[in-house]
Formats: structure tokens, C-alpha cells, sequence
């Protein structure tokens, strides 16, 4: 045995293991909060939302409400013992109760604690709310028009951008307008809140942001953070919607265990909660560029406008990622970005997978769109022009240099690998014997800033205890939201210890465990997180192997850890065993880790220097089909290659490349948002918001990771992020239904589409075409 | 109320293989809340509480002759706990052998990493499972995306779902054949098992009303339509509810209460199905999934339309009668039943009267149906030689969305002239609605672009419709005038593609 092999542990880092909690969920067995056995005595709350978009409330009488069957507290804003406000970042612009006036359609007002959840929607509709209307301001346009804004502007700069499009050749402005998201995670919102002894508070949430909610519960009920302890076990999706928006709902479970003494569930109704809480930021974006006889850029000047909603939330961040994204993989000489953060009266916006990045991405596909359309070749010609390069190609508009790009590379290998050039002739020849149907092709890259631009956030903490039966309790401040971040974090430690996988308990993310942790979020989680466990599993293997040498007297070079086996010069015992010794022998058997992301730093003020570790890369080939007598259309294959550095998991990585895909895709066609002209959500349900079903994911989808050298930064393993920026591929499926229309004047003319491109924006993008010989009369 | 014939000892029906017997429950409760806060099984989840997510997807199993059973999924949420009553009710905890191991469709969805939050997770199981105890081949692609279209995933983006499917389908084939797999019963014992349950939930059948009453609300089950009459003749306040697709809502979004609900989908008349000379006569309380193989064989458009209404869940639900006596301006069916000439037979207290369909619906949440009246059948005229009939569903998503605009197009040419016309519209008014400028601008001339732009322009004297969140007003205007054009092109045999789904050649018949 002694001179064994070592051998690598099964589901140790690299391997494709199934999601830790993959039998749980066939099963049902998988407890998300609402499934969590009721404590006796649970009231159930309910939040009644405003019915005016803008307004002063002028009276509340909720003395029916309280009156009604079942029902054992009304909260108001009245009776917030703490701070009444919720904000993220210190803005203080987020009441968790509307507190006189109210600044969206369905902003809560007041909630109702009951025996029953009936009960308490029952309850609420008994109340008289009277209002005075105030001018409500609805869209983007609005807000422009009546400079409404959650923040100031911010502006890149790099060059001379006005110069530049001077001296251009060649010059194109236009707009386009982005449209938002709705998360829609299949669990809605939920908390369940605890009371405890000195008014503590125990919440079992479903967040990615457990630090953030512990925080906000303290200040509104006017505790300490120590006082107040968090706890996540897993979240059925959330995508951003539940970073800094399962606060709200976190808070009034607590206000209402508060008020009434007893555990108190929140748990939002789909309806309610895709009207109360925000999406992604719908943009409009203005672009004057600048360019050659080829179409190589030479000139930018980019107008952005987010629309925030009410408050601030996340917005700062998120129109700067747009910003950030607005070259996408592109050099651009002599830029400058300005991004407007419009405040309108609709809910608050917020995180969405990708967080401003596909908003920034899509505007620079469109100008690549309009430089083709004008110099009249092939769009990917444009792309290929213009991609970053060498010395002198290769600064980003906020100054930092891109060392790692392979967009080249992976567009040469793409474009032969999908027979892009072959299929672009069928398209042609399809085209022009199909005066109804039409076919468009697209190719597009991505390339997305990994790391938080909020420096600050890019720390991460662990703590993993050995018990004296090796069992082992791996606890980091990650939150577990189908991501896979939990068993790639396993994965980790498992490989560090060399133990197997099922030694490793995965536990809750809890406040009271690792504190101060920074929300699971922008791809961060695994780079992070998994740094975090390592070091906390080295400091253990350290002891361990500090104290089998001395046990055992050889030296610490002779101690080597095998699968569940540790040896020791001749000695080899069970991993158990040595953990039993060292507990005899006083051996500490828990440890922390902690993680801060090295070579980052910017300077917001001037707009300048290295937000981000590292970029990740991809590039997507879709071919669609429109109907140019109804405006639908339908993806008809799709080739990807994701480079995801050496995968921690390709199993795991590739669900997060096809899911993003496949949400991003729902973003740019059939995900729209509408709101009427009282500024009522009207797509609030399934039923009226659709995201992508089975069926539209096309058969015919290509997926190839790359990666197998590694990162080129010291990530865990060598590893890249891959939460958001595979969402981005699905660019080209908007790209390739524009060129579908494009056809209809032999590609001459950038149609007029805007996103997300539903039937309805792509048969008027048909209609407004000009006539050309594909186009039927 | 009911006489003798009552039967009050409550809703009875098998939880996986457990008796249970509902004496003193809410008749408003649905299965959901019944398993979430009674049963305490939590594995199915809430997503949406409308039936249009899937995660509370679980499967009813109704005897199927003497010996088998027949499973359907069905959208927990919207169900009311009175549909189960004579039923066998199977949740995702109940698919695991004795010894705990996993079902193949479990295993399945493990093994192609098919799960991700896992929330959806149970709902996408209990449609895997149901699609591998009915399917007896391998499914292709289409039928497994027809059968989850109903389930919403925003994780995986169904690719490792799909693989899944395809790979349960083949493990529970092998079973069926050879019956070696361990920890799942093979043909044989499968069949031991249908009968033993078949027979146990025949002894829960009885002929009589089920008549609940108590402090929670009442409650009536007729099985025959004069019971039905008689029910309703003595409590016209009271609603009638079969699939409870919509009426479900009510409950779970509106805050109504149903008192007194009368279900209807125990009926004996009105769940057959008949050929009645030259007429398809379709019981009010046929599941779409029910008609959906007959009235394909008719009208394929209309069987292509048929897949296309809600999902499969809603599908094994709700009904042509629901969708008709509700009078929704969006209902699917009822475009195709009136372009197609359907009449619909009403019955009061056993006096039965028949009108052609579009006169039932009188405007917008009005409709030509008296007090105690209920909707018994609808008689639809089958094909006559060619099926010349089109039909068209417009909306943002091809499965389980609401039409902005349907077109339907019963369009009858002879020698090359229009010689009789039908053609209605669902999404362009307040009900669905006849376009008979447009109808009269086409019949007796020639069928050609020339006409056809004469009947896109009548077009604007039959419609005004409206801006919602599923169109604007232009918009669907322009569609209903495109889809005119579509149906020329396709009825005189345009040699170049038309259509995204769905098969245009089938439509030829």
C-alpha cells in the first residue's frame, strides 16, 4: 500500500458530478423554504400593493382588514420600530412600506398577517385606500424628456470621440430600445421568520444575498446585526432577482413575527411578485459611429438611458456594466459613453443575470448590424475587423488592457466548425424562392468582465469543520441557487483533502456561520467561494499533516494524502482514523478561508483602470426562421463554443451555457414586458409572460466547451465563470432574425427592430422595410 | 335536495395507494393546498397558481375498462379536491420503489443532470412519468415537446430534459418488454397492480350524486345529465365547473368562492363522444384531449390547433363545453367550431334547444344561456370530400400562450369561385366573431390575390380590436388580413413554405 499510487478522489475537481442535490429534487424531497413542516402557529403574510402608479395617498382606513376572520396584525409604515427603508446601497429611496406616496402600481402599502394565507388576501381587499394622483412618468422617453433620475450620469471616455467622427468617412447614428426582463424563477419570493429571545430573529429566505437581508431585517426592526441571523439552504432559481430584492419580503416576515409573537411566512404570489419586484432594465440606446470603407470603427459616441424604476437599487451598477459592455469584443478608437439612470414610476429594477452587460452588448451588435448593412458585407466581416488586438488594438473605453483575448480564434473555429459560409449561401438561395418564409444567420462573440465592479465585494469567506468520525461540514458564504456552485465547491475541498465526495456535507449559507459575505452574483460565486474552501481545507490538511508527521515521525513531505487514506512513510491510515488521532491530540479541526480577488482596482471617478481579473469568452451561430405574414419566428439551429477554462464540472458548466442561452434567447423574442397607460403591469403571470418553453429549443444545438489549458489567471483550478455571459450567445438569435428581415431588400437596409423581436415588432420591422426583390407586394 | 339518490360520506379516492375519504373539506380547496397543507407533501410544488408553469404537475388515474388505468397529468393548482373523487391521485412522492430506489424517470433526470434549482423538478417528473406509462414506442422529439410544453424550466433550457425523456422512455420500454429492471414493476406486475387498483377504485364508484354539505360550502357531483337539470333547476345561483382551467383562477387569483359548485365532469352525457350522421357530437365535458384524436381526423388544421391550446395538463382538463360556456374572447375553439357551421345543444331541466354557435356568444361576458340551462354538446358537420379547412393561432410563443390573433377559414371553392365562405376570428372583438363583410366580398368570385385583397379590406369593416398585452390593435388587424392571404396561398397549392409548426401538407388531408 505504501507505495500506491496516489489516486485522484471520485468526484473530486474536473469531473462531471451531478448537481449534490440532483436526487433530492426528482424526488421532492429537496425542502425550499414554503416546504419547510410549518411551525405551529405560522401566520401567513400578505402585502397589498398600491393601484395607483403615482400618488399621494390622501387616506388609509384598514379597520375592516383588521376586523376580518383570521387576521392577527396590519403593518404600516406606521409601525416600523426600525428605519423604513430597504435600499442596497444607501440611497435611502426604498421604503419597505409606501409611507404617503406611493411610486408604482402595486408598491406595497401595508401588510396582513393571518391564520391563513386566504385569510389574509381575503383581508386586504377590505381596505378603503383613497389617492390624489400625481403626474406619473412611465417610460424611458419620459424620464429623459423630464430629466428624471435615480442617480447622476456617468461617462466613460477614451480618445477624442467628436474628432473621430469628424474625420470618418463614414458615419451612422440610430437608436435602438432594449427591453427589460422578468426573472421568473419558478419560486417566487419567500422568507419564514422566526422570533426568538431579545427580539432576535431567525429567517430561513430563499436570496442570494443572506448578508444583505440580514442587514436590512436589523435596521427596519431596529436591531444589531448580531441579532439577526440568516439562513439559506437553496433557492428555486433566481437569476438576480433575489440579490438585493428578497429583502423586502424577508423584512415584513420578521415585522409581522414581531407583531404578532409567532413564526410568520412571506411567501408572494407569482401575480404579486412579478408586480412587485424588479427586472432587468429596459435601455434605449443612441450610437453615432464613425468608420472606414471597410467598416473598421473609428469613432463612438454612445447614449444610454436605464430604466431604474422608482429607486435606485442596483442601478448604479448595472448601467455601469452596460457601459462596460458597450464595446463587447470590440477595439473602439476615440469613445465615449454616457448612460443617463432614469428614474420612472414603475417597480424598481434590478439584478438579472448578465446585469447590464447584454444591454451594453446588444446596442454594439446593432452598430456592427449598421456598419455591415452600409459598407454591404457580411456582418461577421465587421465583427472579424473589428475584434480587439494586439498593442495598440487592445484598451478597453475604461483603460484597461485585454491580455486574454481568443475571440479570433474561437470565430475562425466556429465559422468553419457550423459551415457558416456554406449555409450563408443556402440562406441566400432559400430566401429567394420563399417570399413568405424567410431564414437569417448570425454569428456573435462575447466577452464578459468577471469580478464585481464594486471592488470591495470581491472577497469571500469558509468555514469547514472535520468531526471526529471524518466526517466533514463544508459551510461559504455562496448561496445555492441551481447554479451547481454548492457541489463544485465540494469538488474543491474533496480534491484538497482527497477524500471522497460523499464525506462532505454541503450546509445552509447562514449568517451565524461565515458573516459579512458578499452576494452570490456577477459569475463571482464559484472563483470565489471556491477559493475560500480551499484555503479553509488547506489550513486543515495542514494540521493534519503537521501532526501525522510528528505521530508518526517522518517528515511532512512523507505524508501524503490518498483517497479516504492518509500515509505516513510505511504508516497508512483512514483519513477517519487520523482525524480521530488529531482529535485525541488536541488538534484543532475547523478552519476558515478567506479569498480577495487579486490584480483588480478602478477609479470610478476617472473611469479608469482594471475592474475586472478577466474576461470570458464565447461566440454563437443561430439560424432562425421568420413568417413575414405574422412575424413569427422560430430558432433553427444553434453551434456554441463556450470557453469555460479548465471546468471545475462540464456537466454543471454546460447546463449554465444551454440555460443561458435559452434565457437569453427569451429576453430578445418572446419576454415582453407591457405596461398600460396607468402604468399596470399587464403581463404580471405565465399566462401573458412567456418565457421559452420545451419546444423551443431547437433540435438541432451545438455545444462545445473550451478551456482545457486553464485560465490564465490563478482562478480555483484554473477555472472561468460561467453564470452569466453564455446568456449573451443568444444575441445571434436577434441578430439572425434581423437579417431574416434584412433579406427582404437584399440586405440593405438595418431593419427597424427593436427587443425583445416578438411577432409584433418583427412583422412592423417587415412592413417598414422598403420593397426589394424579396420582398413580396 | 337530491332525493334519495344522494351520496353525502364524502370525496373518496386513493392518495398513491391510501384510501382517503374528504367528509368536512373546503369544496374551494384545491389538490394543491390539499397535499402542501393537509397531506403535508411538499414535493409538488406552487409556481404560477394559474396552470400555466407546470411545477404542480401531478397525475390522476381513472379506470380504464376493467382491468387498466389511464393516467393524465393535470395542473394541481387549478384542480378542485371534488375532481379527484373516484380517482387514484399520484404525486411525485410516490414513484420511488419500496426499497427507495428511484423510478427510471428519476433516474433519468439525475443522470442527464437535468435538474438545476429542482423547483420545476417534480412537475417535468410527473410528466416524464405519465408520457412513459402511456407511450408505446420510443417518443420522437414532437410528442415530447407536446408533452411539456406544460412544464416551464428557466434553468436548463430543456436540453438535458429532452435527454431525459428520451432515455426514461427506452429504460421503462425495456421493462415493459423484458421486466428485469429491479425496483420497478415489469408488464407483468404493472398489470397486477392496474387491476388490483382498477377494482378498488370500482368499488368507489356509485350512480349517484355526490352532495357535500357543511360548514366549508356545498357541493354537487351529478353523474347523469337529469340529475344535472335537476341540481340546477333547484339552485340556478349555483356554478358549474368541469375542468376548472379558468374557473380554477377565480379562486386562486380573484379571491371568488364557488358556492354552490356543481361539477360536472362526472356526468355519463356529456363525456361521449358520438358520429350522428354527418355530425361529430361532442359531449360539453370532453377534455380537449378527449376530442383532440376525432376532430383531427376531421379537421386537421383544427387538430393542429387543438395541440397548440394550452398544454397538455390543460388539455387533459379542460373541455370544449368550458371553453365554450365561458365565453372568453379568446378561447381557442370556439373560431374553429363556428367557421366550421358547429351548433351547440343546450339543455334545461331535459328540453333541449340548438343554435348555431356564434349566436351564443351575445358580447363580451354575455352569453345566450338561460338560468338552470347547461351546455350539453356541440354538434360539428363533418368534412365534406377535401378538407379544405385553415386555421391559424398567432401569439408570442407557438405552445401554451393565448392567441393574439386565431384565423379560421372554412373556405368551399367550385370551379375555381368561392361558392360558401365561413370565416371567424378569435383576439379582433369582444367575443369570438364572423367576418361576413369580409365573407361577403369573396363568395362567388374568383379565388384570387384580387379577391383576396377585396376581403383584407372588408376586413376593416368587421373589426376594431383593441391594445393589450398580447398585441396592438395594428398589429392584429394586419395579421387577420395576412392570414387571409395565407390561407389563399395554401388553398391554391402555393409551391413555397408557410408555415413555421405545424404541418401544412396534413392540412391537405
Amino acid at each position: 500500500m505504501d507505495n500506491a499510487t496516489p489516486v485522484e478522489a471520485p468526484g473530486a475537481a474536473g469531473r462531471p458530478h451531478p448537481h449534490d442535490s440532483g436526487r433530492k429534487h426528482v424526488t421532492g424531497e429537496a425542502l425550499f423554504v414554503d416546504d419547510i413542516p410549518a411551525p405551529a402557529d405560522l401566520v401567513y403574510v400578505h402585502a397589498a400593493g398600491s393601484e395607483r402608479a403615482h400618488a399621494r395617498v390622501t387616506r388609509m382606513d384598514l379597520d375592516r382588514v383588521r376586523a376580518a376572520g383570521g387576521v392577527r396584525a396590519v403593518i404600516t409604515a406606521g409601525d416600523i420600530p426600525g428605519v423604513n427603508d430597504i435600499s442596497p446601497t444607501g440611497t435611502d429611496d426604498d421604503p419597505v412600506l409606501a409611507d404617503g406616496l406611493v411610486q408604482f402600481h402595486g408598491q406595497p402599502l401595508f401588510a396582513v398577517a393571518a391564520d391563513t394565507m386566504r385569510q389574509a388576501r381575503a383581508a386586504a381587499r377590505l381596505a378603503t385606500v383613497e389617492y390624489e394622483d400625481l403626474p406619473a412618468i412611465l417610460t424611458i422617453e419620459e424620464a429623459l424628456e423630464e430629466k428624471s433620475f435615480v442617480l447622476d450620469p456617468h461617462t466613460m471616455r477614451r480618445g477624442d470621440a467628436d474628432k473621430g467622427l469628424q474625420d470618418a468617412p463614414h458615419r451612422i447614428s440610430g437608436r435602438i430600445r432594449i427591453g427589460g426582463q422578468e426573472q421568473f424563477y419558478l419560486e417566487g419570493q419567500v422568507s419564514l421568520a422566526l422570533p426568538g429571545e431579545d427580539g432576535d430573529m431567525v429567517v430561513q429566505c430563499s436570496s442570494q444575498h443572506p448578508a444583505d437581508v440580514q442587514h436590512q431585517v436589523a435596521r427596519v426592526l431596529g436591531l444589531r446585526a448580531n441579532g439577526v441571523t440568516v439562513i439559506v439552504r437553496r433557492m428555486g432559481g433566481a437569476f438576480g432577482g433575489k440579490e438585493t430584492q428578497a429583502a423586502q419580503w424577508a423584512v415584513l416576515a420578521a415585522l409581522a413575527a414581531r407583531a404578532t409573537g409567532r413564526p410568520a411566512k412571506m411567501c408572494l404570489d407569482r401575480d404579486d411578485d412579478m408586480v412587485m419586484t424588479g427586472k432587468r432594465h429596459p435601455f434605449i440606446a443612441d450610437y453615432d459611429v464613425g468608420f472606414d470603407d471597410h467598416g473598421r470603427i473609428q469613432a463612438i459616441k454612445y447614449m444610454f438611458a436605464s430604466g431604474c424604476g422608482f429607486s435606485a437599487d442596483l442601478s448604479a451598477s448595472i448601467s455601469d456594466r452596460a457601459m462596460f459592455h458597450a464595446d463587447n469584443g470590440y477595439y473602439l478608437d476615440n469613445v465615449e459613453i454616457v448612460c443617463h439612470r432614469c428614474k420612472t414610476n414603475t417597480v424598481s429594477n434590478t439584478a438579472f443575470r448578465g446585469f447590464g452587460g447584454p444591454q451594453g452588448m446588444v446596442a454594439m451588435e446593432r452598430v456592427i448590424e449598421e456598419i455591415a448593412r452600409k459598407v454591404g458585407r457580411d456582418p461577421l466581416a465587421i465583427r472579424k475587423l473589428n475584434y480587439y488586438g494586439g498593442e495598440g488594438r487592445n484598451v478597453t473605453p475604461y483603460h484597461m488592457t485585454v491580455e486574454d483575448n481568443v475571440l479570433p480564434e474561437l470565430t475562425a473555429e466556429l465559422e468553419r466548425t457550423s459551415d457558416y459560409g456554406k449555409r450563408r449561401d443556402e440562406i441566400a438561395a432559400f430566401n429567394r424562392t420563399s417570399p413568405v418564409i424567410k431564414r437569417g444567420l448570425a454569428l456573435t462573440p462575447v466577452k464578459f468582465g468577471i469580478s464585481f465592479t464594486t471592488t470591495f465585494l470581491n472577497q469571500a469567506g469558509a468555514l469547514v469543520h472535520i468531526y471526529t468520525d471524518g466526517s466533514i461540514h463544508l459551510n461559504h458564504g455562496g448561496t445555492e441557487m441551481g447554479q451547481g456552485l454548492f457541489i463544485k465547491v465540494a469538488q474543491v475541498v474533496a480534491d484538497e483533502l482527497r477524500v471522497s465526495l460523499d464525506r462532505i456535507k454541503i450546509t445552509a449559507t447562514d449568517t451565524a456561520k461565515v458573516p459579512n459575505t458578499s452576494p452570490t452574483a456577477a459569475s463571482s460565486g464559484t472563483d470565489m467561494n471556491g477559493k475560500a474552501a480551499q484555503a479553509a481545507a488547506r489550513t486543515l490538511k495542514g494540521r493534519l499533516r503537521a501532526f501525522a508527521a510528528g505521530h508518526f515521525g517522518v517528515d511532512e513531505a512523507e505524508v501524503e494524502f490518498r483517497l479516504d487514506r492518509v500515509g505516513a512513510g510505511k504508516h497508512e491510515v483512514s483519513f477517519a482514523e487520523l482525524v480521530k488521532l488529531a482529535y485525541l491530540n488536541r488538534v484543532q479541526l475547523s478552519a476558515t478561508g478567506f479569498y480577495r480577488t487579486p490584480k483588480i482596482s478602478y477609479d470610478r471617478e476617472k473611469a479608469a483602470g482594471r475592474p475586472f481579473l478577466y474576461f470570458s469568452y464565447g461566440v454563437c451561430v443561430s439560424e432562425v426562421a421568420i413568417d413575414t405574414l405574422t412575424g413569427e419566428s422560430k430558432v433553427l439551429r444553434v453551434d456554441i463554443l463556450h470557453e469555460v477554462g479548465r471546468s471545475l464540472n462540464p456537466a454543471i458548466d454546460r447546463g449554465q451555457v444551454e440555460g443561458g442561452f435559452i434565457q437569453g434567447m427569451g429576453w430578445l423574442t418572446s419576454e415582453e414586458l407591457w405596461w398600460d397607460s396607468q402604468g399596470r403591469l399587464g403581463t404580471h403571470a405565465p399566462s401573458t409572460y412567456k418565457i421559452p418553453a420545451c419546444g423551443d429549443r431547437c433540435e438541432d444545438f451545438r455545444l462545445t466547451l473550451l478551456g482545457e489549458t486553464g485560465n490564465r489567471e490563478g482562478t480555483i483550478h484554473r477555472s472561468k465563470a460561467v453564470g452569466e455571459p453564455p446568456l449573451m450567445l443568444a444575441i445571434s438569435v436577434f441578430q439572425a432574425i434581423s437579417d431574416a428581415v434584412s433579406s427582404l431588400d437584399d440586405y440593405r437596409t438595418v431593419p427597424g427592430l427593436d427587443t425583445p423581436a416578438t411577432p409584433e415588432r418583427i412583422l412592423n420591422a417587415v412592413n417598414g422595410m422598403p420593397a426589394g426583390p424579396g420582398k413580396k407586394p | 335536495m337530491t332525493g334519495k339518490t344522494a351520496r353525502t360520506e364524502g370525496i373518496r379516492f386513493l392518495l398513491g395507494e391510501e384510501a382517503r375519504q374528504l367528509e368536512d373539506i373546503d369544496p374551494n380547496t384545491t389538490v394543491l393546498e390539499y397535499l402542501r397543507r393537509v397531506e403535508g407533501l411538499t414535493g409538488t410544488k406552487e409556481g404560477c397558481a394559474e396552470g400555466d408553469c407546470g411545477a404542480c404537475t401531478v397525475v390522476v388515474a381513472e379506470r380504464s375498462g376493467d382491468d387498466g388505468l389511464t393516467y393524465r397529468t393535470v395542473n394541481a393548482c387549478i384542480l378542485f379536491i371534488g375532481a379527484l373523487d373516484g380517482r387514484q391521485l399520484i404525486t411525485v412522492e410516490h414513484l420511488q420503489g419500496a426499497g427507495g430506489g428511484l423510478h427510471p424517470v428519476q433516474r433519468a433526470m439525475v443522470e442527464a443532470h437535468a435538474s438545476q434549482c429542482g423547483f420545476c423538478t417534480p412537475g417535468f417528473v410527473m410528466s416524464l412519468f405519465a408520457l412513459t406509462m402511456n407511450a408505446t414506442d420510443t417518443p420522437g422529439r414532437r410528442r415530447i415537446d407536446d408533452e411539456l410544453a406544460g412544464n416551464l424550466c428557466r434553468c436548463t433550457g430543456y436540453g438535458p430534459i429532452i435527454a431525459a425523456a428520451r432515455q426514461a422512455c427506452k429504460v421503462q420500454a425495456c421493462q415493459d418488454q423484458a421486466g428485469q429492471e429491479a425496483g420497478q414493476p415489469p408488464a407483468e406486475a404493472r398489470a397486477q397492480t392496474e387491476k388490483r387498483i382498477n377494482q378498488r377504485l370500482r368499488r368507489m364508484e356509485s350512480p349517484e350524486t355526490l352532495h357535500l354539505k357543511g360548514r366549508h360550502g356545498e357541493y354537487f357531483a351529478p353523474k347523469t345529465a337529469a340529475a344535472l337539470g335537476e341540481i340546477l333547476a333547484r339552485r340556478p345561483d349555483a356554478t358549474m365547473v368541469a375542468g376548472a382551467t379558468d374557473a380554477g383562477l377565480w379562486i386562486t387569483k380573484q379571491g371568488r368562492r364557488l358556492d354552490p359548485m356543481v361539477y360536472v365532469g362526472q356526468v355519463a352525457e356529456l363525456k361521449e363522444i358520438h358520429l350522428i350522421d354527418e355530425f361529430l357530437v361532442i359531449g360539453a365535458a370532453v377534455t380537449f384531449d378527449q376530442a383532440h384524436q376525432a376532430i383531427a381526423g376531421e379537421y386537421a388544421d383544427f387538430g393542429e390547433l387543438i395541440r397548440r391550446i394550452g398544454a397538455r395538463q390543460v388539455r387533459n382538463q379542460g373541455t370544449i363545453g368550458g371553453n365554450i360556456a365561458n365565453g372568453s374572447p379568446i378561447g381557442d375553439s370556439p373560431p374553429a367550431l363556428i367557421a366550421l357551421g358547429a351548433t351547440l345543444v343546450l339543455n334545461r331541466g331535459g328540453g333541449l334547444r340548438e343554435m348555431p354557435l356564434e349566436d351564443f356568444f351575445i358580447e363580451y361576458g354575455r352569453q345566450d344561456l338561460n338560468p338552470g340551462e347547461f351546455v350539453q354538446a356541440v354538434r360539428l358537420p363533418r368534412r365534406r370530400g377535401e378538407d379544405g379547412f385553415r386555421c391559424y393561432k398567432v401569439a408570442k410563443r407557438f405552445d401554451q400562450d393565448i392567441s393574439a390573433v386565431l384565423g379560421a377559414f372554412n373556405i368551399t371553392l367550385e370551379n375555381g369561385r368561392v361558392a360558401r365562405a365561413r370565416i371567424c376570428y378569435g383576439g379582433m372583438a369582444g367575443t369570438p366573431q364572423r367576418a361576413l363583410a369580409c365573407e361577403q366580398a369573396i363568395i362567388g368570385r374568383p379565388w384570387t390575390e384580387e379577391t383576396v385583397r377585396a376581403g383584407r379590406r372588408a376586413l376593416r369593416r368587421d373589426f376594431t380590436p383593441m391594445t393589450d398585452q398580447r398585441a396592438g390593435a395594428a398589429y392584429r388587424m394586419a395579421v387577420a388580413q395576412n392570414l387571409l392571404t395565407k390561407a389563399h396561398m395554401e388553398t391554391t397549392n402555393a409551391e413555397w413554405p408557410t408555415r413555421l409548426v405545424g404541418k401544412r401538407e396534413a392540412a391537405h388531408g
